[in-house]
């Protein structure tokens, strides 16, 4: 049986008083190329930012390969919404990638040639190497994503947590950032994104997962990417609507 | 006195070196610690806990009946932290946004602490003259003892600024990505604050409760200015804090005891105005500068590609055409023809005008971003 990369166990997350996540049970195998699927504030983000600690849950546990998330950091990568940061941040763009390399670093420890070294092949691998000392305010929108993108790489972990990392970028890179997630489902990694674009869903993701505070479901897209989910998640006939 | 005279007196008198080194060392914590507190967004966080720090001020003098300083500022470190705690306390248990939290707790805090200060000026203890000071400051009342006291806690914030460069750096960038590397944020956050609350209660001797928050402030947004480095700007905003600090010294000094802290931030303020102005990356100047300079090469570029349409027509490109086919068209004159024979793109004969090969795959390169970006390689 192939092994479970992220297993979250009756997840429930509130602000205040409204539940946010209610009661979410998900198991996300190895190697699986994910999206996170569901209208807006049906938790989408708040769900990978349970998983990854950044958010306490009133209730519920996850676990990474088996182990609590605190002992498997190293690996686990996240990019936030790019949104979430601000990018007039006095650093460059090769600055931000080495951020990546912090991680396994620890406390006080400085990167040197070796994390430089890394960082410079994850901007190269992103195509952004001639950018390496643009001042990050510089950039457009969509080569910011990939700087993100750049970082997580860096981290060179098992598990990637993204989050809607095609907001606002042009369809060049969008196909490059596909590009690189379908290469890290090749080379065995688990991709979890959270995704807007459900025409791109069957193109791009081989699993998917209906979010709308409950799970609605989760599964191969072959098998589970229909109507009758759409309708579940979005409460209209996604399909039947656009078609009209 | 002139301020000349002040600096020779400077270096031969004692009061004076006190002073001046006293409120370049505050200068220099501060713009360092307010760099943080700029890029954190917080900036308001320092006026906060400055005015929260006031009835500490007044507590301590009722309590211990003593006017030593050191007692007064652990009574304000005491009050701005509480202050602190409560506003970090109300954002994250209540509804309430930043700004009214901190709003709530300057007012509540100086309203307290004037409370305070007109009861103890009531008091028929005649020592409690002075205590006022703290409002606005006196510089002249800095010795020996307080330059020591402002050197150690900045050499400390110095060596812990060194030790967790790499985590203050990435915490203020991105706070939650910091937390999924397993960095604790609220303890890096904690030790930042703490250092500006330290940095706050020192300059209320020298610069007062009242204006504290600029001596953060101000060097911090005149440094961010000059510089797209993180280090280079807390090294620039600690330089403008220290020369904020010496002249504003020098000023109140030299022109009849001016009143020391608002001297300072007003210099503090004159770096502010020189940096927005004149800085050559983010400055208005240059910013007018380079905006009229891209408008006068479009309207070469204009040009070039009208006639690079005509050149296209025959086979060979540099044949010369009539200057006058040009009139048809009305983005030339004749300035305009010699700047784009300066760029070597066309040759002038006469009446006549040819594209050089430059000049042809310059206007065939225009619009195709990837090959003529200039930045691109560097």
């Amino acid at each position: 049986m192939e092994k479970i990369a992220v297993q979250v166990d009756d997840l429930t997350v509130a602000y205040n008083y409204k539940p946010v996540l209610w009661d979410i049970d998900l198991f996300i195998p190895e190697g699986v190329l994910m999206a996170i699927v569901g209208p807006n504030g049906a938790g989408k983000s708040t769900l990978i930012k349970a998983i990854l600690g950044i958010i306490d849950p009133i209730a519920g546990s996850v676990a990474i390969y088996g182990e609590p998330y605190d002992k498997q950091r190293k690996m686990v990568a996240y990019v936030p919404q790019k949104g979430s940061v601000d990018w007039d941040f006095p650093t460059t763009a090769l600055d931000v990638v080495m951020m990546g390399t912090y991680g396994s670093l620890g406390w006080i420890k400085r990167p040197g040639a070796k994390e430089k070294k890394a960082a410079l092949e994850a901007l190269e691998k992103v195509g952004m190497l001639s950018f390496k000392n643009r001042q990050i305010s510089q950039l457009s929108g969509g080569q910011q994503q990939r700087v993100f993108l750049a970082r997580a790489l860096v981290q060179n972990a098992s598990i990637y947590f993204m989050d809607e990392p095609f907001q606002g970028v042009d369809a060049t890179t969008e196909i490059a950032i596909i590009n690189i997630l379908k290469e890290l489902r090749k080379a065995g990694k688990t991709v979890i994104v959270v995704h807007h674009d459900l025409q791109t869903v069957p193109e791009y993701f081989d699993w998917v997962t209906f979010l709308n505070v409950k799970k609605i479901a989760t599964g191969p897209v072959k098998e589970i990417f229909n109507d009758d989910n759409l309708t579940k998640t979005y409460g209209i006939n996604y399909k039947v609507a656009i078609n009209k | 006195m002139s301020i000349s005279e002040y600096f020779q007196l400077v270096v031969s008198d004692y009061t004076l070196r006190t002073i001046t080194l006293g409120t370049a060392v505050l200068g220099a914590i501060c713009g360092m610690l307010g760099s943080f507190a700029v890029l954190r967004k917080q900036s308001l966080l320092g006026d906060a806990i400055s005015h929260a720090a006031l009835p500490g001020i007044a507590l301590a003098f009722l309590i211990t009946g003593a006017k030593d300083t050191n007692i007064l500022l652990l009574g304000a470190l005491v009050s701005g932290l509480i202050g602190t705690f409560w506003i970090r306390g109300m954002i994250t248990k209540t509804h309430l946004k930043t700004d009214t939290a901190l709003g709530l707790i300057l007012s509540l805090f100086f309203g307290f602490g004037m409370l305070l200060l007109t009861f103890i000026q009531k008091q028929p203890n005649a020592n409690q003259a002075g205590l006022d000071k703290y409002l606005f400051g006196q510089a002249a009342t800095l010795v020996e003892k307080d330059v020591w006291l402002m050197t150690t806690v900045t050499s400390i914030c110095l060596v812990v600024l060194l030790l967790f460069w790499k985590e203050f750096k990435i915490m203020l960038f991105d706070a939650d990505f910091t937390k999924t590397l397993g960095f604790n944020v609220r303890f890096i956050d904690i030790l930042i604050t703490f250092f500006i609350v330290l940095a706050i209660v020192l300059g209320l001797q020298t610069v007062g409760v009242v204006l504290m928050s600029a001596m953060l402030l101000a060097p911090a947004a005149a440094a961010r200015q000059w510089t797209n480095s993180l280090s280079m700007m807390i090294f620039l905003a600690a330089l403008f804090g220290a020369f904020s600090g010496v002249f504003g010294t020098a000023i109140s000094a030299s022109q009849n005891n001016l009143s020391t802290g608002p001297v300072i931030v007003l210099v503090a303020a004159v770096f502010v105005i020189i940096s927005f102005v004149f800085s050559p990356g983010r400055g208005i100047l240059f910013r007018q500068l380079r905006f009229r300079k891209n408008r006068r090469d479009l309207k070469l570029q204009k040009t070039l590609q009208f006639m690079h349409s005509i050149a296209v027509t025959h086979e060979n490109i540099e044949h010369p055409h009539a200057i006058r086919i040009l009139n048809n068209f009305q983005g030339f004159t004749r300035k305009t023809l010699q700047k784009l024979e300066e760029k070597d793109w066309i040759t002038l004969s006469g009446q006549q005008w040819a594209l050089t090969a430059k000049g042809f795959h310059k206007a065939e390169n225009l619009f195709n971003q990837q090959n003529t970006d200039e930045h691109a390689t560097d």
